[in-house]
């Protein structure tokens, strides 16, 4: 098993809720709770649910804007805890981040040109102002916008065009891997084709790696490799997208695929039974005990609520958080893995979230 | 390389005709509303009439000391518009400087006290914590005490002058700024583009000057204008107690405090230099709600 | 022709506004018709003018600089274009009402959801023929039923608490109530989901779905999101750059598209099952104060011929109960 380009060990990010005439910490908003997982270079790992689940704050987190609470980043085998200025510096250089909303994502009082400067005179490249005028050309011709756009506001471009010049930022110091948080989710659905097209034809050109979050489970499938489901700041289910979609085993998974708004007959017919009752999302500052699931679950269990659920490999690289992971996966006709491997104890271990990129077929070009 | 997409034909675009265009917009914005073209036009006229001063008015030397007292207490008249003081001079003459003085002061307290009240203010509002927690309430203390009493005070502690009379509103009005400025900075710290800059790495100094100020750029530009009135207003109000511009200097204020003692037979010596307050601070106060119209950041359909 | 059924009948209508560059002509002949008790959707990508078309619906576009040089929009029988402020007033909240897209700022925070719900019954109340005032028990017995139905467990309690303190999915079922409670013929819902997440959206859009079959409401609903129109709409029309493109029965319509904005459209959609890769439509959304002659899609259409710059497709029928605005169609009836 290869090193991943990015592995995560037990993250965890709390917010400090603080109360009071003299700001007592009075609890913390668990944001981010034991988090672990992998990115295999070349690949596009999915990182999906709804909000308060933790999947910003993780992307976030990994690319330091949050200092961790606990747990370990390792990126390219270096370790970022602690991190001196100049592992940072490189780190910066190396992993980048495109945000959700094109609207705030770009500073509405600068040119187009001035924003995908500041890159270029942050790390040093292009030497002159003629040589950043040359790349600030080429990297708006990487994202397919014409250069005419240079001198422009973001008030003047549309949703697309100012992701555009997200992805174009985050391009300048020539990254190897991106941090995408819902980049698409703001936009129309034709917009965010061609967008994903895009994705897609960049990866393979400049060979990237993408870390992709979003909400929308048909994009999910349709791009990532493997992926997450997070809950309340915990990951209940992790791996190769087709598995997941076609053996969902915890409630939640299902319930989120149930949910998915689809668009064809053919695709209502493939949503898995439900295994859940109308309910809230809790709050990350106050999680339910054991499985945050549970409250919302129609086959909980005494011990769903007292204990945290450890992981467990129903298929080969596809794990499961749930107490009744073995009869659900029964139910579902799946079988262990072959090598036998068993329940893995949590927290501390390093757990085969890792896994191998589980390649499924990659999509045919997108048109 | 992936194919270049070409959008709709047009001109390739520099730095130039892109802000080109955009003051033209700006300048469509602003001229909808008729309001504020009569403020902006107001403002324009006694700009001018103050700035070329000694080439309009009709008696040049009657600005500063000047006597004549056959000529004295004459009602407006075709010789002299605004009729003549006590001392001789021409009250139309007078007023017109007395403008220059107004706008000068204006400018200088503004030109000292903004710069200083936007950097408290970014730099407060982007460190945070205890720094702006202290910077803040020092600001609010400032602001707590209305500007003409403590410009009072100020000027009472030394030699009453128009110099110490700017100073003295100087060191009081930073703080609108700061204020402004803080709360703008605090609420755009966790926008995502700030968010983006510093995944990038950009300093901090970046951060503040080049992403956090020109978002305050409108509001501080708008509030400049609607203050230059009010800074007027204070400061005529400061030589009409005496602590400012002293006789026989042309300024508005003083003029008015000598005048009142002759009201209201010979009115023409304080409704004159009223009205020029007035109409200026009026100018300001249209021309700023203008401004704000057309610097508004344009919302998409 | 305004059947005795039809609540909302909004005919050839055309919207234009002065801007900066020029004149925008946003809306260019829109029809679209509500019967009663319908759900229709009205689905398009951000600028094809569907928000413009509920503006004007709601009487609440500004003008100038909004212009109407052609149009009638009925609601109820009367055209909205030519009613006085003080009428339109009188039909809001009771004969169409409405839900917006982020229920957090449709909420005034200063006011508990009592308050709120207990306003917009009154309201209501004022018009209405039997009119007495209502005593406060009665108001509030009214509004803890309101949110009953919407189905938001101990009603007493949520009375007495401010938006702030609901989570979404809450808030959206207390807006609902709102909207439903004074018993309007025709509910306009702009994005009803898109703040919420997938779950909860789900959920609200199912409890809404039962409650406006069981009163009988007819429902408007605009938004983007394909997926939401399938749960929610009967009927669904599909607009593009102020032209109405495509009309049919919403099932029938997706499975298999006929206009080519539609067909580009859903090719678009990611599909849950993973299966058909995502396509995009080359090109991009029109100026309108430049819009392209004729059919406004031509430019980014693979089936583009002359006549489609040149005239404007008529809504043509197609089989299956569809209408499509296109020249591939408007010369033979099936």
């Amino acid at each position: 098993m290869t090193e991943p380009i990015l592995g995560v060990e037990n993250l965890m990010k709390y917010f400090p809720i603080r109360s009071g005439l003299f700001r007592r910490v009075v609890g913390h908003v668990k944001a981010v709770d034991h988090v672990s997982f992998g990115v295999q270079e070349g690949e596009i790992f999915g990182l999906v649910g709804e909000s308060g689940s933790g999947k910003s704050t993780v992307a976030k987190t990994i690319v330091q804007l949050y200092r961790p609470t606990a747990g370990t980043i390792r990126f390219k085998g270096r370790d970022l805890t602690g991190a001196t200025k100049e592992t940072m510096r490189w780190f910066r250089s190396q992993a980048q981040m495109v945000f959700q909303d094109p609207k705030s994502s770009l500073n509405p009082r600068r040119s187009i040109a001035s924003i995908l400067e500041d890159p270029l005179i942050v790390y040093g490249i292009g030497g002159s102002r003629r040589g950043r005028e040359q790349m600030i050309r080429s990297l708006l011709e990487q994202v397919e916008m014409s250069g005419r756009y240079m001198y422009k506001y973001p008030s003047a471009l549309s949703g697309g065009q100012r992701q555009r010049v997200a992805i174009a930022r985050a391009l300048a110091v020539h990254p190897s891997f991106l941090a995408l948080d819902e980049p698409t989710s703001a936009l129309d659905v034709s917009v965010q084709a061609k967008l994903i097209n895009l994705f897609l034809g960049l990866k393979e050109e400049l060979g990237l790696s993408y870390l992709f979050i979003t909400h929308n489970l048909s994009l999910l499938r349709t791009i990532a490799g493997r992926a997450a489901v997070m809950y309340v700041g915990r990951i209940y289910e992790l791996g190769p997208t087709e598995l997941l979609f076609r053996h969902p085993i915890h409630p939640y998974t299902r319930a989120l695929i149930a949910a998915a708004p689809v668009v064809t007959s053919e695709e209502e017919q493939i949503k898995p039974q439900q295994m859940s009752k109308e309910g809230e999302i809790p709050s990350p500052a106050n999680p339910p005990s054991g499985c945050a699931f549970h409250p919302r679950c129609s086959v909980a269990e005494s011990g769903c609520s007292e204990e945290l659920p450890s992981p467990v490999e129903v298929e080969t690289g596809h794990w499961v958080w749930c107490h009744q992971a073995g009869t659900l996966a029964s139910a579902e006709g799946v079988s262990r893995a072959e090598s036998g491997l068993a329940v893995v104890e949590m927290p501390g271990e390093r757990a085969p979230l890792l896994g191998e990129s589980g390649d499924r077929a990659e999509p045919a070009s997108l048109g | 390389m992936l194919p270049h997409r070409q959008g709709a034909a047009a001109a390739e675009e520099t730095r130039w005709t892109a802000m080109r265009d955009r003051l033209g917009r700006g300048w469509y914005k602003f001229r909808r509303n008729r309001i504020s073209l009569i403020g902006g036009a107001m403002v324009l006229l006694f700009a001018l009439l103050a700035a070329l001063a000694p080439f309009v008015t009709p008696y040049p030397k009657h600005a500063g000391a000047y006597t004549d007292f056959r000529h004295a207490f004459q009602p407006p008249s075709a010789a002299h518009w605004f009729g003549t003081d006590a001392l001789g001079a021409d009250v139309l003459t007078r007023v017109i400087f007395g403008s220059q003085i107004s706008f000068m002061l204006a400018a200088i307290v503004l030109g000292i006290s903004v710069p200083f009240g936007v950097f408290l203010g970014l730099v407060s509002g982007y460190i945070g914590g205890k720094t702006e927690t202290i910077i803040m309430r020092v600001t609010d203390i400032f602001l707590a005490l209305p500007a003409l009493v403590m410009a009072l005070a100020i000027c009472a502690a030394f030699t009453p002058s128009i110099d110490k009379a700017m100073l003295a509103i100087s060191t009081i009005w930073w703080t609108w700024h700061c204020r402004l400025v803080n709360g703008i900075t605090r609420s755009i710290k966790t926008e995502e583009f700030i968010q983006a800059s510093r995944a990038l790495g950009a300093s901090h100094f970046r951060i503040m000057f080049k992403d956090i100020l020109p978002n305050c750029a409108s509001p501080i530009i708008v509030k400049i204008t609607l203050d230059a009135g009010f800074v007027i207003l204070v400061g005529a109000g400061l030589s009409f107690l005496g602590l400012g511009a002293q006789p026989p200097a042309e300024d508005l204020g003083t003029m008015i405090s000598i005048g009142a003692k002759y009201l209201p037979e010979r009115w023409w010596m304080t409704v004159f230099p009223s009205l020029a307050i007035f109409l200026i601070i009026l100018g300001f106060n249209l021309l700023g709600d203008g401004l704000r119209d057309a610097l508004a950041v344009e919302e998409g359909v | 022709m305004t059947g005795e059924g039809t609540i909302l009948d909004i005919r050839d209508l055309h919207v234009w506004f002065r801007v900066y560059e020029g004149l925008s002509r946003v809306l260019d002949g829109v029809s679209f018709q509500v019967q009663e008790g319908e759900r229709v959707g009205l689905v398009g990508e951000t600028g094809c003018g569907k928000t413009i078309a509920m503006k004007t619906v709601m009487g609440i576009l500004k003008s100038p600089p909004a212009q109407f040089p052609q149009g009638e929009v009925f609601l109820a029988g009367h055209d909205v274009l030519k009613m006085s402020p003080m009428e339109i007033l009188r039909m809001k909240g009771r004969t169409v009402s409405m839900i917006f897209q982020d229920p957090l700022s449709s909420l005034n925070p200063v006011f508990t959801i009592g308050q709120q719900l207990i306003d917009v019954i009154r309201y209501g109340q004022r018009w209405a023929a039997n009119s007495g005032r209502l005593s406060r028990a009665r108001l509030a017995r009214a509004a803890a039923e309101a949110l009953t139905t919407v189905r938001l467990p101990d009603a007493e309690r949520i009375l007495k608490l401010y938006p702030l303190e609901l989570s979404g999915g809450m808030r959206q079922r207390a807006l609902i109530a709102m909207a439903l409670v004074n018993k309007p013929r025709l509910l306009i819902a702009d994005e009803p989901g898109t703040a919420l997440d997938v779950t909860i959206q789900a959920q609200i859009l199912a409890l809404l779905r039962g409650l406006v079959k069981e009163e009988h409401i007819a429902v408007l609903l605009i938004t983007h999101d394909l997926g939401v129109v399938r749960e929610m709409a009967e009927r669904v029309y599909i607009m593009y750059a102020g032209q109405v493109a495509e009309e049919g029965p919403v099932t029938s319509l997706f499975d298999d598209p006929r206009h080519p904005y539609s067909q580009g459209l859903l090719a678009s959609v990611p599909r849950l099952t993973g299966k058909l890769p995502a396509r995009g439509i080359p090109g991009t959304v029109p100026d309108y104060t430049e819009a392209p002659p004729g059919c406004r899609f031509h430019p980014r259409c693979e089936h583009a011929m002359e006549k489609c710059a040149e005239q404007k497709p008529p809504l043509t029928e197609a089989a299956g109960q569809r209408l499509v605005a296109c020249h591939l169609y408007s010369g033979a009836k099936e």
